[in-house]
């Protein structure tokens, strides 16, 4: 029988949960991760991960699509549905193999099964397992992660209406499908789908796609969307939805309502904490609209009980469930400094076509905040590489404050903005001016340049446009 | 190298004790730990480490009251250097009360490369590196906060945006402006003066001033031809090594002025106002680097000559550096005196916890109309910068008027 008890046990091995568990254990603690389905959870099993797959997937059938811009003749790209899906599966099955070998050089126990949380008995929490096991610990970290939530009214059939499981290892190719909700997830998929040659209907409730972005972002997102043949349907209202060979949908949009009728419809409207079953009613563990509240160490209202990652709150985002899940662990190792995650420093990336990332204030929330601004913006259209790659739709957009010259938003859409943020991140962190960001020397020819160029035309000092 | 100096803990803390160390020496010191605990009449606080090494020497022991604000009491060495603590002390000025008046002296000026304006503003004296983000020390700059107050709580004590959040300022609306060129400006030489503690305490208590007390101002043209004949007469009598100066009669009529309208020789105490039974002159003293302002105790009670040689003592104490705290602090009333610079009149900032500070003019020859007739008088104008808390508008007025009857007779000064 495997040892019992631990100093942490992580319910939930995702993206926060594993990272937890593999901090815990640098620190000396001993530590356990509690897994019921897969470790990596949603965001490498069926997320992140063998999302970026597929559209790497449809970028390809993209560029072939356009060879001939390139010079390069070659015949008509077949999509062959079968291997793109099992290549996705294969780079998700990789990975979570990975996880488990870390989990074994980091000496985390790993117990595959589901937990819920039972009492307290003395100064040990007990864990009790569904295959009979039960854990104790002196601290819990809660990482259980959040799923798909569902409309009312409209049940996933997992054929002809899904969520994003089903959306990622589809069957068939529909010829027509409609993306209700322009979230990231529900954007990366209307981007996939309409690059593998269907015609897509995304449905949005909010007067523009990607809300949480830069309006001016949602804007031009929309825009090279629609030139790409998508239509996007935004302050629009989804009524009755029927499913039978195809799937029909009620949309009230602009005052009128008519029925959209598509072979497949993907449920995309945000996610609800996985907080059921785990035993919280044995806590004082509180919930704010389904999320669990913690303090800046991630601490719950109960002593010794964690809670990390999607379960607390938004931004739903891998990166910022691990960065939680070491504050958790560092603080349970006595070694945290109670900061917590600033959510203005927590970038977001989609990686629709063209890309889009971002960090910190949009310019109506900087605004909304009372900031002075100044706003750079920079289109790729006027950068050397973006050019050459054949790939200059889209720009890049900075808000400072006009005061301190603080960075205070980046926001950007267009070729590998995803791994362009990062140096905004950077600089953000370390609370850079302005005036490092002039002085900082960027690569010629390189993408980035459009970053410098941003912060030059915030300062009206742009200097290739 | 860095040394700990008493700190002041609350803007009119002078001295504390010293209740504890929390660091024996020979420990690792990191920017930001709790290193000892100082006890006021007020409150027991904690002294933090503003910069890293290891803890060189402690050179005021547990449980020490009476220890200066301003005085070393312990110092942080990096590995491997060298002590200079006895240069360092010597330099360190003693704490001061600190009334308003320009600074006559040049203070020492660092030359910096004009190349890292910026960068060198925040440099610590002693050549330790200040870790602060870049928007940390343009906030600081802007809003005239010394980083080397702040403690930092980014990675290894970096100072960042969120500590200068509750940082009061800590210098003048000008050495601000003066911290902050524009960028235009940065390009050209420019130079820096690093602040001494007795700077920041004169910044700090001077501001601190300006902001609680609020202050209005009484002014007179006082005929002082009557005190300088009176002066020629006292210094041909006077025995040797004596000289009065003007200075010391206004004392002595400020002195005498205080006793007759005692309303202006107070301080506010919030809940009560304290009056003064005796009149406590803090006379200020213009030193490098700064000023202090040395005490006549009880000068209503002394003759002129024992003003004189009190002053002259305790100026030449001061411009050594060797004030006791007890001779600097706890006057009732200060004066000012920017005469021997040729200014007609100003206006000065109130010494708190003071309630009025007289600001003394030139003694200059004025055309006056006497009888209806034009006139040639020697004249001299005094301000009084009172705080309308203790002092209202009738108070200072009435004082102004029995100070200007006795310097115009001062054979008052007999009564």
């Amino acid at each position: 029988m495997a040892e019992h008890d631990f100093d942490l046990v992580v319910i939930g091995g995702g993206p926060g949960g594993y990272v937890a568990a593999i901090r815990a254990s640098q620190l000396g603690l001993k530590a356990a991760v509690v897994e019921r389905e897969n470790l990596g959870g949603i965001c490498l099993n069926w997320g992140c991960i063998p999302t970026k797959a597929l559209l790497r997937s449809a970028e390809v059938k993209h560029l072939i699509d356009h060879a001939q811009d390139f010079g390069i003749t070659v015949g008509k790209a077949e999509i062959n549905l079968n291997a793109v899906v099992d290549r996705s599966r294969g780079v998700a099955a990789r990975l979570s193999g990975g996880i488990s070998h870390l989990m074994k050089k980091n000496k985390v126990t790993v117990f595959m099964a589901s937990a819920s949380l039972g009492q307290k008995k003395g100064q040990k929490r007990q864990i009790k397992l569904d295959n009979g096991d039960v854990l104790t610990a002196s601290s819990v970290v809660l990482a259980t992660g959040a799923k798909a939530r569902s409309l009312p009214g409209i049940e996933a059939n997992g054929d002809t209406i899904v969520t994003y499981r089903d959306a990622m290892t589809p069957k068939t190719m529909p010829k027509s499908l409609i993306v209700v909700g322009s979230g990231a997830i529900g954007i990366e998929f209307a981007s996939f789908y309409a690059d593998m040659g269907v015609h897509v209907t995304v449905v949005e409730a909010m007067d523009r796609i990607l809300p949480a972005e830069d309006e001016e972002i949602s804007a031009m997102a929309e825009k090279s969307f629609t030139k790409r043949g998508l239509s996007i349907m935004t302050g629009a209202k989804l009524g009755a939805v029927k499913a039978g060979k195809t799937v029909s949908a009620e949309v009230t949009h602009h005052g009128k309502t008519s029925t959209l009728t598509a072979d497949r419809m993907i449920l995309a409207v945000g996610i609800t904490a996985n907080t059921d079953g785990i035993g919280l009613e044995n806590t004082t563990v509180k919930l704010d609209r389904g999320h669990v509240i913690t303090d800046g160490s991630m601490r719950t209202g109960e002593d010794g009980i964690y809670a990390i990652g999607d379960m607390t709150g938004a931004p739903w985002l891998a990166h910022k469930a691990s960065h939680e899940g070491i504050i958790a662990a560092e603080h349970i190792a006595g070694k945290g400094d109670g900061h917590g995650v600033k959510k203005t420093d927590i970038p977001g990336c989609t990686y629709c076509r063209p890309q889009v990332a971002s960090v910190g204030l949009s310019e109506k929330a900087a605004l909304a905040e009372g900031y002075q601004i100044k706003v750079g913006r920079f289109p790729f259209l006027a950068n050397g590489k973006a050019i050459a790659l054949g790939d200059e739709d889209g720009m890049i957009k900075t808000i400072f404050d006009a005061k301190t010259g603080e960075l205070l938003g980046a926001h950007m859409i267009g070729p590998e903005v995803t791994e362009l943020i990062q140096g905004y991140v950077v600089a953000k962190k370390l609370e850079t001016t302005e005036e490092d960001l002039m002085q900082t020397i960027f690569p010629h020819p390189t993408l980035s340049e459009a970053m410098h160029e941003s912060v030059l035309d915030a300062f009206d000092k742009a200097i290739h446009f | 190298m860095a040394i700990v100096t008493m700190p002041a803990l609350s803007p009119t803390m002078t001295e504390g004790k010293l209740a504890k160390w929390l660091v024996k020496e020979g420990d690792d010191i990191r920017s930001g730990d709790v290193i000892a605990e100082i006890e006021t009449d007020k409150a027991v606080m904690e002294v933090e480490a503003l910069d890293d090494g290891k803890m060189a020497s402690i050179l005021i022991a547990e449980g020490t009251e009476g220890v200066a604000v301003g005085s070393v009491i312990a110092e942080i060495l990096d590995d491997g250097e060298e002590s200079n603590l006895s240069d360092q002390t010597n330099a360190e000025p003693q704490a001061v009360a600190a009334p308003d008046e320009p600074d006559p002296t040049e203070a020492p000026v660092a030359e910096t490369a004009p190349v890292a304006p910026v960068a060198a503003s925040v440099a610590p004296q002693d050549g330790t590196r200040l870790f602060a983000s870049p928007l940390a020390r343009r906030i600081a700059a802007d809003r005239g906060i010394d980083l080397k107050t702040i403690s930092g709580s980014g990675p290894k004590g970096r100072i960042i945006k969120a500590d200068l959040d509750q940082a009061p300022a800590t210098a003048s609306p000008m050495a601000s402006a003066m911290a902050a060129p524009s960028p235009q400006a940065m390009g050209e030489a420019s130079s820096v003066v690093v602040n001494t503690q007795m700077r920041k305490v004169i910044a700090s208590r001077l501001q601190q001033s300006m902001q609680d007390s609020p202050h209005f101002y009484v002014n007179m043209d006082i005929d002082i031809g009557a005190m300088l004949a009176a002066r020629k007469t006292l210094n041909e009598h006077a025995p040797e090594g004596v000289k009065i100066s003007v200075n010391d009669m206004i004392i002595k009529a400020a002195a005498m002025a205080l006793m007759r309208v005692p309303e202006v020789n107070a301080s506010w105490e919030g809940e009560q106002t304290r009056r003064f039974n005796h009149a406590d002159i803090s006379v200020a003293v213009a030193i490098e680097g700064g000023l202090i302002t040395p005490i006549i105790r009880h000068a209503e009670e002394k003759g002129l000559e024992a003003i004189s040689t009190e002053v002259a003592t305790l100026a030449k104490r001061a411009h050594d550096g060797k004030l006791a705290p007890e001779e600097y602090t706890g006057g009732s009333f200060t004066i000012s005196n920017l005469g021997m610079f040729g200014v007609t009149s100003f206006t000065a900032v109130i010494n708190p916890p003071q309630a009025a500070i007289l600001a003394i003019g030139a003694g200059e020859e004025r055309a006056v109309v006497r009888d209806g007739q034009l006139a040639v008088a020697t004249m001299m104008t005094a301000t009084l910068s009172s705080d309308h808390r203790v002092v209202d508008g009738a108070n200072a007025a009435r004082f102004m008027k029995v100070f200007k009857e006795i310097v115009e007779n001062p054979v008052l000064a007999l009564a």
